[in-house]
Parts: structure tokens; sequence; C-alpha cells
């Protein structure tokens, strides 16, 4: 049992997150190409996105 | 998961990923140039701008201008000559024989509305050209290709390894958990499973497509004696034919038949697109998708007439999208710059998977390791 009381925050299966970027990524690298205009931003939103989990985790970092 | 499923798979992860590595990083840094190739060309002038042709316009005779490219090249013969779809360009590739290969083309750039030639480099010469092969065949043609293709292959099993690897690791964690103040392997380890699964979808396409690209050659060899195996009876026995029918005509009958296309590129007989007998006029559309899902139409070199217009089989068509899915070149230069990010994440990557085996100790450590990140905090 978890010592804080409430169930860790990762209960769920660490493979959630994988699953969610493989689906994004897909739907990225397909829309670009049926399409300009709004099919290509969407692709630039999707890969702007996973960078952008990158860089969050990296400020979030734990220095200690 | 059980400890000796978790060492299988380790083990699966480790050796592809060793195999692969050096290569993959080669693949990624010359790749990082390759991705901005177009823009590289027109920055030093290897590719000069020039204006689309104005709507309406009536471009010059293409036998003149097939005429025009010889008198640079007394001697040669043409292969192919196609258009870029954004300037009033085309280019004419010549050869000593119909078939030869690639490097050994000499290319000649034309405006196509006044037949002038475009000062531009040739294709398979430079830096860019040096980085291309270095990405590609490493200088050693078909089997340089295909061992590329096998290492772009174990990359695959090596994402998939890690990815189910990363399972028992991020068991107790939160998504993008990086400690980064404990051991320095620790610090690396989380880099190395964050940006792994970061950069996880886009790395599998990229590498898949990419050995699928490596099968290019054999593939259209295949897709040639196929489209031609059907009428082969009609020319059997029959030499190339010496003198050829006019090429704008060719194109002229092909835009006939598939009237809301443009051609992209047209190859001549012998070159190994369209058999000994025909051009082969390549049709395109004008959406990402379409600009690449090429028609072809075959023209009888000596009649001028129609023969087919063969539907692409299920593996060119699979080929043709494997190219823009590698290379990233269908969403702008916004796209190419997120390509090049993904393409550095992936180096960082494999540098932190190195430094990690570098950092090893036996694989049963490793695999305590993992399968104590898997039950820690009590599970």
């Amino acid at each position: 049992m978890n010592p804080t009381g409430h169930r860790p925050a990762a209960t769920r299966s660490p493979f959630v997150a994988p699953a969610w970027i493989a689906l994004a990524s897909l739907v990225g690298l397909v829309s670009a190409l049926l399409g300009d205009g709004i099919f290509d931003l969407v692709s630039w939103l999707v890969f702007s996105a996973l960078i952008a989990l990158f860089i969050r985790a990296w400020t979030r970092r734990e220095r200690r | 998961m059980q400890r000796s499923a978790i060492k299988a798979w380790f083990v699966i992860h480790k050796w592809t990923s060793l195999v692969c590595t050096l290569f993959l990083l080669l693949l990624c840094l010359t790749g990082l140039p390759l991705i901005f190739g177009h823009e590289i060309d027109h920055l030093t002038g290897a590719d000069p701008e020039v204006a689309p042709a104005p709507a309406g316009a009536v471009l010059r005779d293409l036998d003149a201008q097939v005429q025009t490219a010889l008198q640079h090249y007394p001697g040669n013969v043409p292969l192919f000559v196609g258009w870029d779809p954004e300037a009033a360009v085309m280019y004419v590739n010549t050869g000593a024989r119909v078939d030869t290969p690639p490097p050994q083309m000499q290319t000649v750039q034309l405006n196509t509305l006044t037949g002038e030639q475009v000062p531009a480099a040739q294709f398979n010469e430079g830096v860019m050209y040096f980085i291309l092969r270095l990405h590609t065949d490493l200088f050693v043609g078909l089997p340089g290709l295909l061992f590329m293709g096998a290492m772009g292959l174990l990359f695959v099993v090596a994402i998939v390894s890690g990815l189910v690897l990363y399972g028992p690791f991020m068991r107790r964690q939160r998504f993008g958990t990086l400690r980064t103040g404990r051991s320095r392997r620790l610090a690396w380890l989380d880099l190395h499973n964050v940006l792994g699964v970061v950069t996880l979808g886009w790395a599998l396409v990229v590498g898949l497509t990419g050995a699928i690209n490596t099968l290019a050659k054999p593939l259209e060899q295949a897709f040639q004696a196929e489209q031609l195996g059907e009428f082969a009876a009609r020319y059997a026995g029959q030499p190339r034919p010496a003198t050829l029918s006019s090429l704008q005509a060719a194109v002229d009958t092909a835009r006939a038949a598939e009237p809301d296309m443009r051609p992209a590129f047209v190859s001549f007989p012998g070159t190994g697109y369209s058999g000994d007998h025909h051009y082969g006029v390549f049709m395109q559309g004008d959406t990402p998708l379409t600009e690449r899902m090429y028609r072809p139409v075959l023209i009888d070199a000596t009649t001028g007439e129609l023969t087919a217009q063969p539907q692409l089989p299920l593996y060119m068509t699979v080929l043709l999208l494997s190219q823009p899915l590698h290379f990233g070149d269908y969403g702008k230069l916004p796209l190419k710059i997120l390509w090049a990010l993904l393409d550095i994440l992936t180096i960082i990557v494999l540098v932190s998977g190195l430094y990690l085996w570098i950092k090893r100790g036996s694989t049963a450590t490793r695999v305590t390791e993992i399968e104590r990140a898997q039950h820690r905090e009590g599970a």
C-alpha cells in the first residue's frame, strides 16, 4: 500500500501514453498527405505537441 | 512481467539496437541536411529559382527541347524528361547508353517556355549527392541499399522491444518522469524512455518506410515485367526502335487519356521503366497524395499510339507512399522543421542507448533493474 494514502499516479497501464502518442503520430503523418491548408496544420500541431511533451518533461525534471 | 520474459525482450532490444545504432546515427545525421535538400539547393544556387509558367502559356516543343539538351552532350541519348511542378523548368537526363545508371547520367535543365538552359548543378555531383549516397547505399549500389534496409528493419524491432521494456520500467512512474538528480545512469535511462516514447510513432514509420524505399529498384523492375508481360508477345523479337516517334505527340496523347492529370516525367524506351518499345508517360495529380501516385501511360515509341494504362499494383502504391512518409516533404517548411527536430530527438535516443550499454553491468543486473522498477514502492 502507498504510505501517503492516495493511489500512486501510475496505476493506469504504462502503455496508455505510448498508445495515445502512436495514434496522434499516425494522424499527424497521414493528415498532410491528404491535402493542404488545414491538413498541413493538423500535422504541424500534432508533431509540435509531441515535442512539447518532451519539453514539459524536461522542465519538470526531478533534480534531487 | 516474468523475469524470463523481461530477459528475452531485453536481449532482443540490446542486440537489435547494438547492430544498427552506428548506422542509424549515420542515417539520422545525413538525413538532417537531406530533409532540407530542396531549400539548400536553392540557397547555394545549385537549383536556381525560376518562376512558374503563366497559365495558358505556350510551352516550347518537347522534341526541340530534347534536341537542345543533346547539343550539350553530343553522342548521348535521352533517358528521361521531367517537370518541376513549381517552376517553368524541365530536366532532360541523358547518357551514353539507354541503360546508363543514375551516377553516370548527364542532365540539362531547360526553361519550358524559351528552351534556354537553366544553370543548375548536376543532381549526381556535389556535397548533397555525397550525403545522399552515404544515406542510401554507402556508394555500393543495391547491396548497400539492402544492407541499410536491413538496418532499418532492426531499428523497427529495437523500437518495438524497447516499448515492451518500457512497460515494467514505467509501471510505477508517471509518463514523462525524468530523474536527473540521483545517478547519471538513471537520468540517461529516463531520458531514453521519455524520448523513445515521444518519437515512437514517427520513428517506426520513418524506419519502416526507409526500409521499403531501399527496395525501389527491385520493385520497379517487377512492375515493369508485370505491366509489359501482358503485351510482350506483340513485341517479341522486335529490336528497340532506332528512330523514335515524337515525344511531344506522346505526351499530348497521354494528357488526352488522363485529362485531369499532368505529366510528371517520361521514360524513354530501354531505360527500365517502360520496356524497350514504349515511352512511359507518368501522370500525376495535384494533391500531396495524388502527386505521388503516378499513373503510367504507355505510348508505342514507333507508332505513337497508346498501348496501355496499367494500374499500379499494391506494392508500387506502398512504395510510392513510403517516399513522402520517409522524406517528410509533403507538409511545407514547418513539417520539414518538425521532421528535423524529431530526427534530433531520435539521435538523443540512440546516444543515450549507447551510453546505457557502455555503462552496463551484466545482463542479469540489467534484468534485475527492470524487474525491480516494476515492483518498486511496495507493489
